[in-house]
């Protein structure tokens, strides 16, 4: 049933059209959107300051100054993703580096980039989510039920509205709930949450008897969030990047996020300190229950459906993103610009294997490599550390 | 002698079937380093734990400037100007130096980003580099994670927090065990610069000659109970060994070499 949700997501057989449509694009317009629909996912940050400093690497004169910026873990994934772009750009340069592709990828990484912002924070706290597949359909039903019952297809905005709140309401409520017991420190997050992967996911087949109900969304979401777009970029994007550049205000710039890291950290220090520790750990874990309820609004929007099956492996892809873009799984230590790095190094390397005709299914031996990697370099830099 | 700033009267402390403190007392004045010694298991840790607000006394009261104080938690003894530095300092860290000084205490911006939470971090960095300036710390990089830093300096960090924040009493918890010589000799440098402040310094310590060259006064736990109360400069290490190990028994002879904490508690209430 998982493979649903992969035909659900639509970039396979798209390349097709992406090379007709492109075409008719002039070759400058294709060069001018690179430069602006890169930078809108990560919302403006990483993409244009760093983008040139890939191009003296091979020179001897730029090494000093990339092995010390080399010790920000963000910089070696981001080198890893120029490295894709520049490879599909000159590998397939007429169809990779494409306003269609681009955005493709972009809606295809904005579910998955808001919800890897929230699994940021959890997995700094040191804590991990298992649950936010499981979470993300629970929203999605409470509000596809309650819009069945509120005008189904042709429900006005006041019923979207109301479905958008019950979505985030109870991607909350169960993230706090989770966050509850995750405080109480008597059970891992990793139990915790994988009780809840079954156990909200059995309530939203409970109420719906299994089947993805007809009419779940409204044609007014759909026609406005799903497909809609503004000065060419579609709203999902916009959204997921508001999202990912408030989040990563929250982390980098604010108390809450200090108190973040420093649970991650040493929770003892952080009591000692002051550190109301239970409480903010039940917040975090409501953020990222909220971040899903989002994702259940933004799913519902794209695809009208609730995909009960689809989302068995959000986790695990989430997770991959959010490792990759450099946070350490013992926490303490990440950062959202590199979750969404992380998020784009296998969204990337789907499009480019379609585009360059390789089979796409190398892109999930070439991540969990990569992932693996990623974690044993953690592991030593932590080991090194620690030595002097 | 004048008031003590931090005291406690009778302190007990149970942990399950084990007594670790027997109605134990404790004194330490303004401006006075203390060092509280004692052999493995005497209570030492237990008895900080305590005053410092970590531990709920069983029984007994703690005063402070004359005034009974009850600590719900370590915040409540320090808004009340209690810091302490623990042995395992107690630091985040993948956090750096001026974030691990305020953690708990972030100054934030003022106006709209400061009710939003945002930090003040120029303000925090220069208040931070500056304390540890006094300190005779510099640190190279004030944003590098405390965990690159080395032994002395990770200490100096500590330090300076309590002492940022402390304007009654420092705990100090065994604060030169992982140090070399000069780092040493400059802790117990700030040790005493801190007493001269006005602060009641109170040094757990093993180390007898350093305890005796640093302490104006030195009071000795012995199973669970204070057995000896000295002055440093009167006082040698034999006799210190002699208290902790319970040859010497200054102030209570014999009162808990072999006795069951019944007859312990006995001659307290009769005293």
């Amino acid at each position: 049933m998982t493979t649903t949700g992969a035909t659900d997501r639509e970039p396979d057989d798209r390349p097709p059209d992406s090379l007709a449509g492109p075409t008719s694009v002039s070759r400058d317009a294709s060069q001018g959107a690179a430069s602006t629909a890169a930078p809108a996912p990560g919302a403006g940050r990483p993409a244009a300051p760093a983008a040139p400093a890939t191009v003296p690497a091979p020179t001897a004169a730029a090494r000093p100054l990339l092995l010390r910026a080399a010790s920000v873990s963000e910089v070696w994934t981001f080198l890893i993703l120029a490295g894709l772009v520049v490879f599909f750009t000159l590998a397939a340069p007429r169809t990779f580096f494409t306003t269609y592709d681009l955005t493709q990828i972009a809606v295809n990484a904005a579910i998955y980039l808001v919800l890897g912002v929230g699994m940021t924070f959890v997995v700094i706290t040191a804590g991990i989510d298992l649950s936010i597949g499981s979470v993300l359909v629970l929203a999605a039903v409470a509000a596809g039920e309650y819009n069945i019952h509120h005008g189904g297809a042709d429900a006005g905005w006041w019923t979207v509205a109301v479905c958008a709140l019950i979505a985030l309401g109870v991607g909350a409520a169960w993230g706090a709930l989770q966050g509850l017991v995750v405080a109480t420190g008597k059970v891992p997050p990793l139990i915790v949450t994988l009780g809840g992967l079954g156990a909200a996911l059995g309530i939203a087949e409970l109420a719906t008897g299994g089947q993805d109900p007809a009419d779940a969304a409204a044609a007014h979401l759909q026609n406005s969030l799903g497909y809609g777009k503004l000065l060419g970029i579609p709203w999902l994007v916009i959204l997921a990047a508001v999202v990912t550049l408030a989040f990563g205000l929250l982390l980098g710039t604010t108390r809450f996020g200090t108190h973040t890291f420093a649970i991650g950290s040493n929770p003892a220090a952080s009591r000692r300190a002051g550190v109301a520790v239970g409480r903010h750990l039940v917040k975090v874990y409501a953020l990222m229950g909220l971040l899903a309820g989002l994702g259940a609004v933004m799913w519902l929007a794209s695809y009208g459906t609730t995909s009960i099956a689809g989302h068995s492996t959000d986790n695990l892809r989430v997770i991959t993103a959010v490792v990759l873009g450099g946070t350490s799984l013992f926490g303490g230590r990440g950062s959202v610009l590199g979750t969404v790095i992380g998020v784009f190094i296998p969204a990337v390397l789907t499009t480019g294997l379609i585009v360059i005709g390789v089979q796409q299914y190398w892109q999930d031996v070439a991540v969990g490599v990569v992932l693996v990697a990623a974690v044993h370099l953690d592991q030593m830099r932590r080991r090194t550390r620690e030595r002097t | 002698m004048t008031e003590p700033l931090l005291e406690a009267r009778g302190v007990v402390k149970r942990f399950g079937h084990v007594q670790a403190l027997q109605g134990a007392d404790f004194r330490a004045h303004a401006g006075e380093v203390v060092a509280l010694v004692g052999d493995n298991g005497a209570g030492k840790s237990t008895l900080v734990n305590v005053l410092s607000g970590v531990v709920a006394p069983d029984a007994g009261e703690i005063l402070l400037d004359g005034r009974l104080v009850r600590f719900s938690g370590p915040q409540d003894a320090q808004r009340l100007g209690v810091e302490t530095v623990y042995q395992d300092l107690s630091l985040a860290q993948d956090l750096d130096a001026p974030t691990n000084l305020y953690l708990g205490r972030e100054l934030l911006r003022g106006g709209l980003l400061g009710r939003l939470g945002v930090l003040d971090r120029t303000t925090m960095r220069r208040e931070a580099v500056r304390a540890f300036a006094e300190l005779g710390v510099t640190l190279k990089d004030p944003s590098a994670p405390v965990a690159t830093l080395s032994g002395g300096q990770r200490q100096s960090v500590a330090v300076a927090r309590a002492v940022a924040f402390a304007h009654r009493v420092i705990f100090l918890d065994e604060p030169t065990a992982a140090l070399g010589v000069v780092q040493r000799a400059r802790v117990l440098d700030t040790v005493r610069r801190v007493a001269e402040r006005g602060i009641a310094v109170v040094l757990i310590s093993h180390n007898m000659p350093e305890v005796l060259s640093v302490a104006d006064r030195v009071e000795v736990l012995r199973l669970g109970r204070r057995v000896a109360s000295l002055r440093a400069a009167d006082t040698t290490i034999e006799e210190l060994v002699g208290a902790m190990t319970g040859s010497l028994d200054r102030e209570q002879a014999a009162a808990a070499v072999v006795g069951g904490e019944e007859d312990a508690r006995g001659e307290e209430e009769a005293r």
